[in-house]
């Protein structure tokens, strides 16, 4: 029935050939040097480029290579970054939210308004509702059984009709005060690098500990391993489920307050089509879109890595903005083609 | 007997079933939307307002019959937006030479992002939404590339009769809308090849080994979506008088998947109903237009439209459990 079979490394062992010579099952360590090295180009291939990429055009472009331009393209990849932590998360466990960029939206506006109260409502309230959605997604999705891309897209619809419900129509800007605390969380800097950059890094160092140490991380690979045999293996699959969905309205909820920090409004426009770049990050970052394989550190070069683009795009000035969702769709094939053969040849191995 | 007499006295005592909902919940909808309308809102029963309901429906109805073909594969296509961009970015470069030339360069262009996209899918073996999202990501840039990121306004009169003109009275976009929903039903019902298409959607597997060609089958439907998404792109373009890559098609993907899951057409492929996705189109359009002509803000259409999708879903999911 499944026209693309799991491809995670926690696949059950039934997938597998069986055979004398075939492979112990479950998540077992790469043995030949072969399958250790397309591993390994499979989770870090994309820090390589990253690296390669930076590195020709720090010698090419001599503006690319300065701190205070590394400063800009990392305060700007951050919201990104939050967002598509969360969804890296989601697509774990083989799921998908397409209502990040809307949730992300609505974050901003309601964290604008709650700003004339002070800091710790301009992030509560956020937090709450997007909290909110975030868990009505994880209901739908693992209670009722029901496609979490048609939840989701719905979720989409309904966030940003709420936005427009709350800013009346989009009429209406709520203002950040200046030089409050809120303000200060989106605009402060350590060291030239913006507090949304700090922000961003931490989220990625506990995300990396929540799925890399933590049996909640393990049983999110599971999941999307196989959540029939997740279940049998009395695995609280439902709850991991709700619980990623969660987070990732948490997520982009955050990043929206924060961003709406940043430029010291709610703006109402932001965030359509955030989360095919979230997905695509992610895709780049080397997880899989079928679930039960992936890592953060990969998303996060994925976010980089796309920002690096624009960044690039802009420097050489002779190409218009258009070129980059063109280099940006041209790298989302070639990632997936790429993987999508080494997962092959990983299998046949 | 016992069956027959038995049948009706559930129906009496109970609500009718999720299948009756899946089947024909979306005609039923759209009936009370449209007495509804007829009773409440002014002026919706003129000729003036249907038309303009129906050229606004148009092009998402064209797309949505592409779509239905691509979710009866198991499939899904994120990229008809960018196609119709692509298609109206390309129309002004190649007008000078005719309007059937610049046509077939349109229409040429929906078949290449679909052949690839269909290659991606079938020979690579990638997820759908995967692979159409490449094309979703590049092809808006590469409309503006070609287009130099301008809205240009066109001024060929033949073009410009695509969306201006009409058949008896019935605007020829409606016309061309209507014709292909025929087509599309005649392909899926009456023909091999759509009959092989929704059996590759069903199982594919068991397609594969009763020896139907799979690869080429998923292929022909992706070309299909880009080619009607591409003549969507023509028409809506002939109707804004202007050729707009860096807005028209915007969100185009998900209003025709909503219209495809509304009428019914499961996620899970196997079946695509393409009278159904016509009205799921219609149902969505009216749903707007009404809550618009009530003096209610665009917030409550897109929340309402989000409840009607979870409901569809929702339905559609207790149909499959059974």
């Amino acid at each position: 029935m499944n026209p693309t079979p799991a491809l995670g490394l926690s696949e059950p062992a039934t997938a597998r050939p069986e055979g004398p010579a075939a492979p112990p099952a479950g998540r077992a360590p790469a043995t030949t040097g072969r399958e250790r090295l397309l591993s390994l180009v499979q989770r870090q291939g994309v820090l390589a480029v990253l690296l390669a990429v930076v590195l020709v055009s720090s010698f090419v472009y001599p503006t690319f290579g300065t701190l205070d331009n590394a400063r800009g393209v990392t305060v700007q990849a951050s919201f990104l970054a939050i967002v598509a932590l969360g969804m890296t998360l989601v697509i774990i466990t083989g799921g998908i939210d397409l209502s990040v960029g809307s949730v992300f939206a609505l974050g901003g506006v309601l964290a604008a308004w709650a700003s004339q109260w002070g800091i710790v409502p301009a992030l509560l309230l956020p937090l709450v509702v997007c909290g909110a959605i975030g868990t009505v997604n994880g209901l739908l999705v693992a209670k009722a059984g029901m496609a979490p891309f048609i939840v989701t897209l719905a979720s989409l619809l309904a966030a940003r009709g709420l936005l427009l419900a709350i800013t009346h129509e989009g009429a209406t800007t709520y203002l950040v005060p200046r030089h409050s605390a809120f303000a200060e969380l989106g605009q402060g800097t350590v060291w030239g690098f913006g507090h949304p950059l700090i922000v961003a890094l931490a989220l990625f160092g506990l995300g990396g500990v929540l799925l890399q140490r933590t049996s909640f991380g393990q049983t999110l690979f599971a999941v999307g391993g196989s959540s029939d045999a997740a279940t049998l293996m009395g695995l609280p699959v439902a709850r991991a489920k709700v619980t990623v969905y969660l987070l990732s309205g948490l997520l982009a909820g955050l990043a929206g307050a924060i961003n709406a920090a940043r430029l010291s409004s709610g703006v109402t426009i932001v965030g359509v089509g955030m989360e095919l770049d979230a997905i695509s990050a992610v895709v780049i970052g080397g997880t899989l879109l079928v679930g039960g394989a992936g890592t953060v550190s990969g998303t996060l070069w994925g976010v980089l890595l796309l920002a690096v683009i624009q960044n690039l795009i802009n420097q050489i000035g002779s190409l218009n903005s258009s070129y980059q969702s063109v280099v940006s769709g041209g790298f989302l094939i070639l990632v997936v083609v790429a993987q999508r053969y080494l997962v092959r040849g990983r299998r046949t191995t | 007997m016992t069956q027959a007499t038995a049948v009706p006295a559930r129906g009496l005592t109970r609500l009718p079933s999720s299948a009756w909902f899946q089947e024909y919940g979306v005609y039923a909808a759209l009936a009370v939307l449209l007495v509804f309308n007829a009773l409440f809102t002014e002026r919706f029963l003129t000729v003036d307002n249907l038309r303009t309901q129906l050229v606004q429906v148009a092009p998402v109805v064209i797309v949505a019959l592409g779509m239905a073909l691509v979710i009866g594969t198991e499939g899904v296509d994120l990229s008809v937006g960018s196609t119709m961009a692509l298609a109206s970015a390309l129309l002004p470069l190649y007008l000078g030479y005719g309007l059937v030339p610049a046509l077939l360069i349109a229409l040429l262009t929906g078949a290449v992002v679909g052949l690839i996209n269909g290659a991606l899918v079938s020979v690579v073996g990638l997820q759908p939404i995967v692979a159409t999202l490449a094309l979703f990501v590049g092809g808006r840039g590469l409309a503006l590339v070609f287009a130099d990121g301008q809205l240009k306004q066109i001024v060929n009169p033949d073009l410009l009769a695509l969306g201006t003109d009409s058949v008896l009275g019935v605007p020829l976009v409606v016309v061309i809308a209507g014709l292909l929903a025929l087509a599309v039903a005649f392909l899926v019902q009456r023909t091999t090849f759509g009959r092989q298409v929704v059996a590759v959607g069903g199982n594919r597997a068991a397609a594969a080994l009763a020896g139907l060609p799979v690869k080429r089958l998923l292929t022909g439907v992706y070309v299909l979506c880009g080619v009607l998404a591409a003549l969507a792109g023509v028409l809506a373009t002939a109707r804004l008088t202007a050729s707009d890559p860096s807005s028209l098609g915007n969100l185009m993907e998900l209003s025709a998947i909503t219209a495809v899951v509304v009428g019914g057409t499961p996620l899970t492929g196997g079946s695509v109903r393409v009278l159904g996705t016509v009205a799921g189109a219609l149902l969505m359009q009216l749903l707007r237009a009404t809550l618009v002509k009530h003096d209610l803000p665009d917030s409550t259409a897109q929340i309402a439209q989000a409840a009607i999708i979870l409901a569809a879903v929702y339905v559609a999911r207790e149909r499959r459990s059974r």
